[in-house]
């Protein structure tokens, strides 16, 4: 039998434009091509621009992690004027970000992945009353009881009769992939719509601090938002109670409804706990840090590399060693297709040479995406929260050991289990939990700073670019929602000169180097990956969904003569 | 925002049946009829108008697409505020596809989407995020192999009205900053045959999307719009003439730098480069995310992300306005700001100049789609 050849574009269900191809035999998949197919050219337009701006430009590479890129690039632009941020800004660009882990965590699991393992339709059949003895069982949230699960289940059951299934119009429903019975796909359902109130809550906190989400304001030194807590338009009691309420209501959240789900859905797809590892190699370049950013020792989630899924030792993270290839992107280097370029040295020339739109097939064609190709000392990396328990882990760090444990305990296997598409998920969870918990250390951190007569946000030291030296480059790393995330600034005469960001989907999208060697979603879909049915391709959807892929953030461009030199050719 | 299994809409029920089906008293539905009327500049008298336009509609079909862009305009949506008959509105419309939630992918889903356009042609209200690259062919930007130029002008066709939500989609923003690498441009510069509306904004506040809604499901047209095509009942305000803190700069009380006794008293971010003298948005009356703040509120400058170019017109962000290209009358606001003794008269003459400047330039005037069947009129196109 000759290979199907497959396309799935667009992904839905993610952040951005992606499209996948694979080809399958046997129910397996023997081939796969990630291509990344918008462009945007970000990096080109920061160039001239004023360094303190940059912040909310490349903020807005991204809408869901919303706060990742801005703050990277307060801290590129603060290593590059050597400013030490007050303490007090430190913890809440923590909350800031913690927050944004809570919360873009769940809406991942429900949102945009819960419906590859919950089929809604046969949530119809379940027995209401079942479902509440499984949420009673692992749960004491409140809305466990039979009369809201029928409640749901009635709303759904309209919904369908209705006809107009809107956007589960086409789902895989009744797929033999989905394995839940139908009370736990009911549950699953029913937090789906809760996590939807939930989230506009708890987001909140960005408001409180930035202003608004999406896209909260940052500031270069430090935070915008003054306290003081004998004003109304400032950082107030008022205000951290609101906060305080709101970590509150995160974390009962996380620990009642979304973890408990998580645990429960696992234990019936524990088979995908061998399907989708790929890569093998780990990068996390570790976050939140307890004091200066550039003090790696002090960040919660500790930085490091995992090669050839070995968890006896971490190997230290150099930023020199990233280097990007562009044998399979659509662009040119002036030293030919096969050169690595580190980000402080990078060039762009964007050159389309796919085939002329409408596509059939980009598998076969040299080139095939927007995305470049990143490589560690020569290695594919996997990214994100996997990448980061799997590191904390190996370290040592005795939080994320625990709940490693537990989980491995609860679903009865062993640490090898970690290294799949059940295992990423699981891991995104794990750290869900510890970050709605460390959500609380860093709020009575900063009141009790407050407390003790500290309200500094920002250092106005290095504000004025008078105060600049002429020529200065920084590097601000930070570890996002999705992984591994740099900024590379360099200014010239108090404007950007260069810059660039090497983001979590440019390595988890990473198409194939110069070797062939395919980046972690090729690979992960060519590690033991069933395929049942071509035309209802819902493992890839699996798969590709537990990382959580982010495209916007990943194609970007530099150019290192400062001017974009575009040159198309349609074949 | 859609919740696609709660309190379903039947395809051929009024909004009012269903309304009482499930559960919505009448004076919840009027009050908040009522809470739109005023949102929507149209005065409490329009709230009966409003309540029959809704009652009897009809469960719309929605298409949105999601081009050249970031996805922070569908989390602001997924942000809407009103938390009962508000999110009702947008969760009840038929919304067919929707790249971050649809649970299929490729060619169900595209699909779907051609199933749809043919089966509700003419009829659908199209909602675009994103921009449309043109440079070399399009090829910035494709889904399911075609480019998004492609995709957009064959969803225009059987659209009746298109609802271009955020900068991305009303100017192109961040990618069309200069130099605009890919040609990036807003959707009204490529379909130029339909009415449409631009929702400014990076992102625009969630709830003036449900308002729009409301307005579209009550008038059946597309409200009243300015000269770049921002609904006036949310964009024709500036900034400066809401801001809590006018006061402040009517006082000549200003912060010079971040974190000093004046930013600790929250007093005006005019000196350290606030832009809201320069932009028409509703952030001071609407609030963000539930009402909880805005970004001067959190003692950030305004950035003008609702104008038209701001990237490069309001850029340096920190930078104070005079010295801004683009907008000399503030030179005059400026220095009216600093005098105390003649503070507050001057301050609203500033405001009436800033006013006119806009007021002179071309207004962009929407055909009616279809007159309302109460035979009632709307504030449409007067301005």
């Amino acid at each position: 039998m000759a290979a199907t050849r497959i396309v799935v574009d667009p992904i839905s269900r993610i952040e951005g434009h992606l499209r996948i191809e694979a080809q399958a035999e046997n129910g397996r998949i023997t081939n796969a091509w990630a291509s990344s197919t918008q462009f945007r050219g970000i990096e080109i337009i920061m160039q001239g621009r004023d360094p303190r701006d940059a912040w909310a430009f490349t903020q807005r590479i991204c809408g869901v992690c919303t706060v990742v890129h801005a703050v990277a690039s307060c801290r590129a632009v603060e290593d590059a004027l050597d400013i030490t941020i007050p303490p007090n800004a430190n913890l809440i660009r923590n909350l800031i970000h913690g927050m944004q882990f809570v919360q873009d965590h769940v809406m991942h699991f429900y949102h945009l992945h819960a419906l590859d393992w919950v089929d809604v339709v046969s949530a119809l059949s379940a027995d209401p009353a079942g479902t509440a003895r499984i949420a009673r069982s692992v749960s004491p949230w409140p809305n466990n009881s039979e009369s809201y699960f029928r409640e749901v289940q009635n709303r759904l059951k309209t919904f369908v009769s209705g006809g107009q299934l809107g956007i589960f119009t086409n789902g895989y429903w009744g797929h033999p992939a989905y394995k839940l019975p139908p009370e736990v796909n009911l549950l699953a359902v029913a937090h789906y719509l809760e996590a939807l109130d939930w989230q506009r809550d708890v987001i909140r906190l960005h408001t409180i601090f930035g202003g608004k989400n999406p896209h909260p304001n940052f500031l270069v030194g430090g935070m915008a938002s003054a306290i003081n807590l004998e004003d109304t338009a400032t950082i107030n009691a008022e205000r951290l109670t609101d906060i305080h309420d709101m970590i509150k209501r995160a974390q009962r959240f996380v620990n009642e409804v979304y973890w408990p789900d998580l645990v429960a859905i696992a234990g019936f797809y524990k088979d995908w706990a061998a399907i989708g590892g790929g890569t093998g190699n780990y990068l996390a370049v570790g976050e939140f840090p307890d004091g200066d950013v550039r003090d790696v020792d002090t960040l919660y989630f500790p930085r490091g590399i995992i090669l050839n899924k070995d968890l006896s030792k971490v190997v230290p993270y150099d930023q020199n060693q990233v280097k990007e290839f562009i044998n399979s992107a659509w662009y040119e280097y002036s030293k030919g297709d096969d050169a690595g370029l580190h980000p402080f040295e990078g060039e762009t020339k964007a050159k389309y040479t796919g085939p002329p739109t409408p596509w059939t097939y980009l598998q076969g064609e040299k080139k095939y995406s927007w995305m470049k190709a990143p490589r560690y000392d020569g290695r594919p990396m996997e990214v994100g929260p996997l990448a980061r328990m799997l590191v904390a882990y190996a370290a040592g760090h005795t939080e994320v050991r625990q709940m490693v444990k537990t989980v491995l305990d609860t679903l009865n296997v062993g640490p090898a289990a970690l290294f799949s598409t059940l295992g990423r998920t699981a891991a995104r969870g794990m750290e869900t939990v510890l970050l709605a918990r460390r959500l609380q250390v860093w709020y009575d951190k900063l009141v009790d700073r407050i407390r003790n007569g500290d309200v500094r946000t920002f250092n106005n030291e290095h504000w004025d670019p008078a105060k600049w030296p002429a020529k200065s480059q920084g590097y601000g790393y930070l570890d996002a929602p999705r992984g591994a995330l740099g900024h590379w600034v360099q200014i010239e005469d108090q404007k950007i000169s260069r810059y660039q960001c090497v983001v979590p989907s440019t390595w988890n999208c990473s198409p194939r180097d110069g070797q062939g060697v395919p980046g972690p979603y090729e690979a992960a879909l060519m590690d033991h990956h069933p395929l049942v049915d071509p035309e209802r391709p819902i493992e890839i959807l699996r798969t590709i969904h537990s990382f959580d892929p982010c495209m916007a953030c990943g194609v970007h461009v530099l150019d290192a003569t400062g001017k974009l030199i575009t040159q198309v050719q349609v074949q | 925002m859609y919740v696609p299994t709660e309190y379903p809409w039947a395809e051929n029920e009024s909004l009012g049946h269903y309304l009482e089906r499930r559960g919505v008293s009448r004076r919840d539905f009027l009050t908040f009829c009522g809470s739109m009327a005023t949102m929507l500049g149209l005065g409490e008298l329009a709230t009966p108008r409003i309540a029959r336009a809704l009652q009897a509609q009809k469960r719309p079909t929605v298409i949105w697409l999601q081009l050249q862009e970031c996805t922070g305009c569908v989390e602001s949506v997924l942000r809407t505020s009103e938390p009962t008959i508000g999110d009702l509105v947008l969760d009840v419309v038929s919304l067919d596809y929707q790249h971050t939630l649809m649970a299929g992918a490729g060619t169900a889903v595209e699909k779907a989407l051609a199933d749809s356009m043919a089966k509700n042609k003419g009829e659908y209200l199209l909602v675009v995020t994103g921009s449309v690259p043109l440079n070399d062919g399009g090829i910035y930007c494709t889904i399911a192999g075609r480019t998004a130029k492609d995709i957009v002008e064959e969803a225009a066709k059987g659209a009746k009205a298109i609802i271009a939500i955020g900068a991305c989609a009303h100017w192109g923003s961040v990618q069309a900053a200069r130099p605009n690498p890919t040609g990036a441009v807003g959707i009204s510069q490529v379909i130029k045959d339909k009415p449409l509306v631009n929702i400014a904004g990076c992102p625009p506040i969630g709830d003036v999307v449900t308002a729009t809604i409301v307005h579209y499901l009550t008038f059946n047209r597309l409200p009243a719009v300015d000269y770049d095509a921002r609904p006036l009942f949310a964009y024709g305000a500036r900034i400066h003439d809401q801001c809590p803190r006018r006061a402040n700069f009517d006082a000549g009380q200003f912060v010079e730098g971040f974190d000093d006794e004046a930013a600790r008293k929250g007093w005006c971010l005019y000196h350290v480069g606030c832009k809201g003298p320069a932009t028409y948005s509703p952030c001071p009356i609407f609030l963000w995310n539930t009402r909880t703040s805005w970004p001067i509120g959190a003692g950030h400058p305004c950035i003008g992300c609702t104008e038209r170019n701001f990237w490069d017109t309001m850029t340096p962000f920190y930078g104070r306005l005079p010295n801004v290209a683009g907008f000399p009358v503030e030179r005059t606001a400026d220095t009216i700001g600093a005098a105390l003794a003649v503070g507050a008269a001057a301050g609203v003459a500033a405001h009436a100049i800033a006013t006119g400047v806009h007021q002179v330039r071309e207004r962009r005037k929407l055909p009616v789609i279809e007159t309302p069947s109460q035979g009632e009129g709307g504030g449409h196109g007067s301005h």
